[in-house]
């Protein structure tokens, strides 16, 4: 029982010097002088905002990522104490002494510092020599590109890291199960990719490429231990269990608590409130909240209400009556029926408002008990303030002529009879005896007599409609369509029985008093549905570039110049790793194919592992790249040369590989070899003078002279920023 | 268990499978015969007379292919007037016919056979086809629909013997044949004058010929099997020349080419020259042979249509110079750019048009107050700009300078001929662009500012070339601001009479919109040559031709607050498409799926995953199957795999297209489903017999199931079929409606 005494206590500790250097330098190149700029450098301007609405708990909807990236930034901010108090306007603009520079920007420079001694442990997790592992280490120290990114409040430092993560952790997670399966360091390691693979995909919708990169690894790995079949059948199935559980499972889960978070810490309305939905809105602390608390639930005949169209796109908006008519004639000598203008309109209005009217009775207030209005009601609208119905009759629209006119019906005793019933359909009902609910209900009106849909068009109207949206009655209503949706957004019971009376009513705010919350899950599918769909088309920037001219670094991008002398800040990479990398893919594919071949034709060319380490390697760096790169062929939005960054640390992860495999095994003396290494050496050293003279342009602290810059600009397609003086 | 029922057949199909792929392949062929002669007759003992089982064979491949043309040419007249994409295609038909020149996003073959058809059956081109629901009156257009319903036909029989030679049952291939005969929504599609029957036809033709091909593996180089290879070859040709959807199967027909050199490369027993030749052979007959005849499409697609029309627009100066009729056919100009000419100036970009400019000033706000630059599709006296040099404003046509070319790099000024205003830019925000710069006409009689000059240069040529007619791509490069003259594409509002924006953008990227081509040039000092020497070569045209499609097509973008059909609502046969008609009054024709058919194709799909993910994951466990299981999982392993891949081939694409879609795209998608519906049935229910084997009655249950499937697809048939062939009355919603109650989704609107 007191054995431990009779033997001393020892700890042994294993220290990897090469790895703590590595990590010692990386720190070094990623946090020097890291306030500095202290001004907003190019992203920033845009990512400074969203941590300001985090520290200052607004919602905001931000159509580029889910909100893990913005939380890790706004965490920087909180640890510093930041209150948000910036006005993130323009590039350039000098910090004021509040924004804690130096915390907001640590988090991703710590996420690349880090960088440097994982691709060190992957090559050797690749099990790949320890020189090779050096080399990877060595190349993301000196990358340029990597290192600007990284000392910036950006994203795409700690994505990095977070696809290096997951690639290490799965590495250790392959290696643990050779010899201890289930073993606590097994889970750990399996654990962690599912996290890791998560939280990529958390900071940016791209970190999906490596999920599904390392997804299909586990599935080919899983297949092989299918296969197996010295293991039992419940061996297997647990095997399998647990890499469903970690790698499906835990993402997803984790996936959905960023948005808990996300939407726990963001409680206060905000500028991003009109694109979403009503209920949304009604959610939020202020703003649609504050309107809509306390309104009755249930619309009944005689409701006063504000219609909000549930596409609302191009603007969202509300269904929209005044005073004026239609022209007699338009300017492409169509004729219209000259009633009262239709419209939608983007802006709270005292004109929005319309009554919910019984065809069947004479009255405009709520009977008490109040009848409430049921899916497959017949009911006209009345608008609050000239009290003329919505009507739609076979007159073509004023801009879609394929679509009738929508009108508040003007009796001008011209044998053109009213026809303003309209059908109530609720979209989303649980039954047909449904009851229309405020906020909550999806509706659309049928007009009974033409079976048109209310739609809004999205045409805006010329000056004699204000510029406001065209409302029309869509005849060949194909199926299910936002845009002749309609929800009711601001709602009271009416009581006033004279016009006067009644229009004072309706400039009086509503107040009475229910609250209703949107569950968890609701409030997601929504926001990711808008973050998905929302199309910011800002097609055109001086510094978006194409695919193609990355892999040769044909382009940069000018991040910051000093407002006074010529010290700038550029993502620039260190072209001569930029060149090689995609050598050595090059060299890989090709050499890849030839052994393949041969191996088909029974000629083994390596020894089966080095084959194993040669095709998993890979695997995982060939196979980083490809899915880091290739997607972006297909997508339509502006790209910039950071989007290339992760397929780029998969290049240089490949390199180290494909240089020790062409020592190992194309290298058939021991001269060769070693005329091989002073060539590495040479190269390497070469890699390091580039990365030192473009230096002033990676930490912008130098100014340079014009002619200085100009010997800089290797590339024609480089834009280094001169001044004229 | 007797052996000579299906379960034998699973077990002799697999040994000849093996047989084929094997290296112990050295087995006498007549025995090799024999087992595939019993394989194809499931029903029956292999003891039977194999010749009368041959003639029953091709009866019923008779009996299918007769059903398949019954259904497709039952009221193929109905309705007598333009349905839908008629419009489209039959005027494209009528463009062959009259030999004027027109433009379209799909390549040309599917459009020339329906011109050839509508030729040959005596339609003379005046039929105007303006708008679906025109009558054809005397018209003659039974020929180009019976050439549609023709081909349609085929699909039946093709996918019956497709299936047959996968599954080598007879019961799946009629299953197959029974789900498409009984398909409303491809009895439709095949009555038409569309290019979606010619296509199917292409697609389901390089599909059959490519799995014959598959199965002459044995007997490499012998002449089915050559004759087989290149018919894959002509079809994918013919599918590829109809829509670039045929691209599709090409990837197919390319990726089991793969598989199969793999496979023969592996082959120890064949030497490397076999190898060699097989590639050579695959290589002639799937690239070299597709790639002549589609080029040969094109080449009498330029050919038949000599005559200028509708499409000369959206082609280059120096392609329009071809069309008989155009202003620059036969046209002689002065070759190289001097100072003093008179020029149009064209964006090389598609459907943006010549630079232009006019009597009318910018409005109040809207930058300065300048006159308007734009650009204008149509040819006008407006286009025409006067060149000159910079800093004099000497007539440098007077006889006594001599003739002084422009070259690249020069610093020129442009006069606009009718109001002698410069082009003219400065740092005001464009009008709808507002990162760019305005573009103005200023200056009274060409005297303005340093604003005006502009620096010309030819895209990819050294300074000092001179600057040639229609072939030198140029750019306009601002002198003082440094922008570059483009146009934004955009429609500018009533004030400047809806032409173009024109602006200049600091964005030195290259693209179309800022490059240019002078088009017309007059210039008395220098002599004319003749156009032809201009005109762009076959290769050229055929390049040009594909830019412009692909522009095309990409150019079909949805709006915003329009429905559009989504790839996910086609498997479920979401919504149809109106073909004809609208109100209880008119004669209706509606393209829906028939709902049993498609919904029973989505439900096997997602049992032939699961059935399919279990077999294999029981023969990786190294499970020892039963040899009549093993066969029936080889079948539905590779004969399902090989139709499921065609399925995903076909239907996933589309999601990643920005295009406008539309329900028919799914159709070709939709063929290969019901293939793999009647694989996985016949399969599921064989083995289902044999695992219940003990039990007495177990063998029926194949039978029983194989009926029951059929007779429930001609049943439906028979309630759907006015979709196809039509219904005039009340809409479904009323009960009168003779279609009232099969209105099974609301968003089907028949």
């Amino acid at each position: 029982m007191w054995g431990f005494l009779k033997r001393p206590i020892v700890v042994t500790a294993d220290i990897n010097l090469s790895l703590v250097a590595l990590t010692g330098m990386g720190l070094l190149s990623r946090l020097w002088r890291l306030t500095y700029p202290p001004a907003v450098v190019f992203d920033e301007v845009y990512y400074g905002q969203y941590i300001s609405f985090y520290m200052k708990r607004i919602f905001f909807l931000d159509d580029s990522g889910p909100p893990f990236g913005h939380m890790v930034l706004a965490l920087g901010g909180y640890l510093g104490g930041f209150d948000g108090h910036f006005l993130w306007n323009r590039i350039g603009a000098e910090y004021s002494s509040n924004v804690p520079v130096w915390s907001l920007r640590l988090l991703p420079a710590l996420a690349g510092a880090l960088s440097v001694p994982m691709a060190y442990q992957i090559v050797l997790e690749l099990h790949f020599s320890h020189c090779a592992a050096m080399g990877a280490a060595l190349l993301m120290l000196i990358e340029n590109a990597l290192i600007t990114q990284s000392r910036l409040m950006l994203l795409e430092s700690v994505l990095i890291f977070f696809n290096l993560l997951a690639v290490l952790s799965y590495l250790k997670f392959f290696n643990c199960q050779k010899h201890s399966p289930f073993s606590l360091s097994w889970w750990f390691w399996l654990t962690l990719t599912g996290v890791a693979c998560s939280c990529a995909v958390g900071i940016k919708y791209m970190g999906m490429f490596t999920y599904v990169l390392m997804l299909a690894v586990a599935a080919v790995h899983a297949w092989h231990l299918i296969g197996d079949q010295t293991l039992s059948n419940v061996c297997v199935f647990c095997h399998l269990l647990a890499r469903a559980v970690a790698l499906l499972v835990i993402p997803v889960v984790l996936y959905l608590l960023f948005f808990y978070v996300h939407l726990i810490l963001l409680f206060r309305s905000g500028p991003h409130d009109q694109i979403m939905s009503s209920a949304f809105q009604a959610s939020l602390e202020g703003g649609l909240a504050r309107i809509t608390q306390g309104q009755p639930l249930e619309v009944a005949f005689g409701s006063q209400v504000t219609l909000r169209n549930v596409f609302g796109k191009p603007v969202p908006c509300w269904l929209h009556s005044h005073q004026d008519t239609y022209p007699m004639i338009y300017e492409n000598g169509r004729g219209s029926s000259h009633q009262q203008q239709v419209t939608c309109y983007p802006f709270k209005d005292v004109n929005n408002w319309w009554i919910v009217k019984d065809p069947g009775r004479h009255q405009l207030v709520v009977s008490s008990p109040p009848r409430p209005v049921r899916h497959g009601d017949m009911v006209q609208l009345v608008h609050g303030m000239t009290t003329r119905s919505l009507n739609t009759h076979d007159v073509a629209a004023p801009l879609s002529p394929h679509s009738q006119e929508v009108s508040c019906y003007i009796d001008y005793n011209i044998s053109m009879p009213a026809q303003n019933l309209w059908r109530l359909e609720i979209v989303n009902r649980g039954s047909d005896t449904d009851v229309w609910k405020t906020i909550l209900s999806e509706v659309r009106f049928v007009h009974v007599n033409t079976s048109a849909v209310l739609k809004l068009s999205g045409a805006h109207l010329p000056d004699w409609g204000y510029r406001q949206l065209e409302i029309v009655g869509e005849k060949l209503s194909r199926g299910y369509h936002e845009s002749m949706v309609w929800n009711v957004e601001e709602h009271r019971y009416g009581a006033s029985q004279e016009q006067r009376e009644r229009e004072r009513e309706l400039h009086s705010p509503a107040q009475v008093d229910v609250s209703r919350n949107l569950s968890f899950m609701a409030r997601f599918l929504e926001l990711q549905w808008k973050m998905l769909v929302l199309r910011s088309d800002d097609s055109e920037h001086k510094y978006s570039s194409s695919p193609l001219e990355w892999v040769t670094l044909d382009t940069n991008i000018a991040y910051w110049l000093h407002p006074r002398t010529s010290a700038q800040i550029h993502l620039l990479g260190n072209i001569v790793i930029w060149i090689s990398g995609s050598l050595a893919l090059a060299i890989y594919a090709l050499l890849s194919l030839w052994y393949l071949l041969r191996r088909r034709r029974n000629v083994h060319d390596l020894p089966q592992d080095a084959w194993l380490r040669w095709v998993l390697a890979g695997a995982l760096c060939a196979g980083g790249w490809a899915v880091n790169y290739l997607p972006f062929f297909l997508m339509e939005k502006t790209l910039f040369l950071y989007h290339y960054l992760p397929a780029l640390t998969f290049q240089i992860l490949l390199l180290p590989v494909v240089l020790q495999h062409i020592s190992d095994h194309l290298c058939r003396s021991q001269l060769q070899r070693r005329v091989f290494s002073a060539l590495v050496v040479a190269w390497y050293s070469s890699a390091c003078h580039v990365s030192h003279t473009l230096r002033p342009l990676t930490y912008g602290d130098k100014s340079l002279s014009p002619h200085e810059l100009k010997a800089l600009r290797w590339k024609d397609s480089w834009d280094i920023l001169i001044r004229k003086h | 268990m007797p052996p000579a029922t299906g379960g034998g057949l699973a077990e002799s199909e697999l040994r000849s499978r093996r047989g084929r792929c094997g290296p112990q392949a050295a087995r006498a062929a007549g025995r090799d015969v024999a087992t595939e002669a019993a394989a194809r007759s499931p029903k029956r003992p292999a003891r039977g007379s194999q010749r009368f089982e041959a003639a029953g064979r091709w009866a019923l491949l008779a009996l299918v292919t007769l059903l398949s043309f019954a259904t497709r040419f039952h009221r193929l007249a109905e309705p007598r007037h333009i349905c839908w994409d008629e419009t489209h295609f039959g005027k494209m038909g009528s463009y062959y016919i009259n030999r004027t020149f027109f433009f379209d996003v799909h390549p040309p073959l599917g459009k020339m056979l329906i011109g050839l058809a509508g030729y040959l059956s005596g339609y003379d081109g005046t039929f105007l086809f303006q708008k679906p629901g025109d009558k054809y009156e005397h018209h003659s257009y039974m020929g180009m629909r019976g050439f549609c319903a023709f081909l349609g036909s085929w699909l039946v029989p093709f996918a019956y013997l497709t299936v047959l030679d996968l599954s080598k049952s007879l019961s799946a291939a009629l299953l197959t044949a029974a789900l498409l005969t009984f398909d409303t929504g491809c009895l439709t599609l095949s009555q038409y004058i569309l290019l979606d029957p010619i296509l199917m036809f292409f697609i389901m033709a390089a599909m059959l010929s490519m799995v014959k091909y598959n199965s002459c593996a044995n007997r490499p180089f012998s002449a089915p099997w050559w004759f087989w290879l290149s018919l894959t070859g002509v079809s994918l040709a013919g599918a590829l020349g109809v829509k670039f959807v045929g691209l599709f199967i090409i990837l197919q027909v390319g990726l089991n080419t793969i598989a199969d050199l793999w496979h023969l490369f592996g082959d120890l027993s064949l030497s490397l020259v076999t190898v060699g030749k097989h590639l050579t052979a695959r290589v002639l007959c799937l690239i070299v042979l597709p790639l002549a005849l589609y080029t040969a499409t094109f080449a009498v697609h330029f050919m038949v249509l000599s005559k200028s029309g509708p499409g000369d627009g959206f082609f280059s100066s120096a392609f329009q110079a071809r069309l008989s009729g155009n202003n620059l056919h036969n046209a002689s100009i002065p070759e190289h750019l001097a100072y003093g000419s008179v020029i149009t100036v064209k964006n090389l970009r598609m459907a943006i048009g010549y630079l232009h400019s006019h009597r009318h000033l910018y409005p109040e706000g809207i930058g300065a107050r300048q006159q308007q630059v734009t650009t204008y599709l149509h040819k006008d006296y407006n286009n025409l700009w006067i060149i000159k040099k910079h800093n004099t404003n000497s007539d440098p046509l007077d006889p006594s300078f001599p003739v002084e070319f422009v070259r690249h790099g020069d610093i020129i000024r442009l006069e606009h001929k009718e109001t002698s205003r410069n082009l003219h830019s400065h740092y005001h925000e464009a009008p709808l662009t507002r990162k760019h710069y305005q573009v103005t006409g200023y200056g009274i009689n060409g005297t303005g500012d340093s604003n005006d000059f502009w620096r010309i240069e030819v895209v990819n040529r050294k300074f000092g070339n001179r600057i040639k007619v229609l072939r030198s791509r140029i750019r306009l490069i601002h002198l003082v601001t440094g922008c570059v003259l483009g146009s934004s594409g955009k429609v500018l509002p009533k004030w400047g009479w809806e032409q173009l924006e024109v602006t200049c953008t600091p964005y030195l990227k290259e693209t179309l919109n800022s490059i240019w081509n002078v088009e017309d040039h007059i210039n008395p000092k220098l002599p004319n040559i003749s156009l032809n020497v201009l005109q762009p070569s076959f290769p050229e045209i055929l390049l040009e031709s594909h830019m412009v499609m692909i522009r095309g097509n990409s150019g079909l973008k949805p709006k915003d607050n329009e429905f559009t059909s989504k790839p996910w609502h086609w498997p479920i046969n979401y919504q149809g498409l109106r073909f004809s008609g609208i109100n209880d009054t008119d004669f209706r024709v509606y393209l829906l799926g028939n709902p049993v058919v498609w919904w029973l194709n989505l439900l096997s799909i997602a049992l032939y995953l699961l059935s399919g993910s279990i077999i294999a994951i029981a023969i990786q466990r190294g499970a020892q199957l039963p040899a009549e299981v093993a066969g029936l999982s080889q079948v539905l392993l590779r004969g399902g795999g090989q139709v499921l891949l065609g399925w995903t081939l076909h239907y996933f694409p589309f999601f990643l297209m920005g295009r406008v879609l539309y329900f028919h795209h799914y159709f070709p998608a939709m063929l290969f489903s019901s293939m793999l519906t009647g694989i996985l049935w016949d399969t599921l229910l064989r083995l289902c017999a044999w695992g219940l084997a003990s039990w007495p009655l177990a063998r029926g249950i194949h039978v029983v199931g194989i009926l029951s499937l059929l007779l429930g697809a001609a049943y439906s048939f028979y309630l759907f079929h006015p979709l196809a062939y039509g219904m005039v009355g009340p809409l479904a919603q009323d009960p009168q409606s003779p279609m009232a109650g099969l209105r099974w989704l609301d968003s089907w609107d028949f």
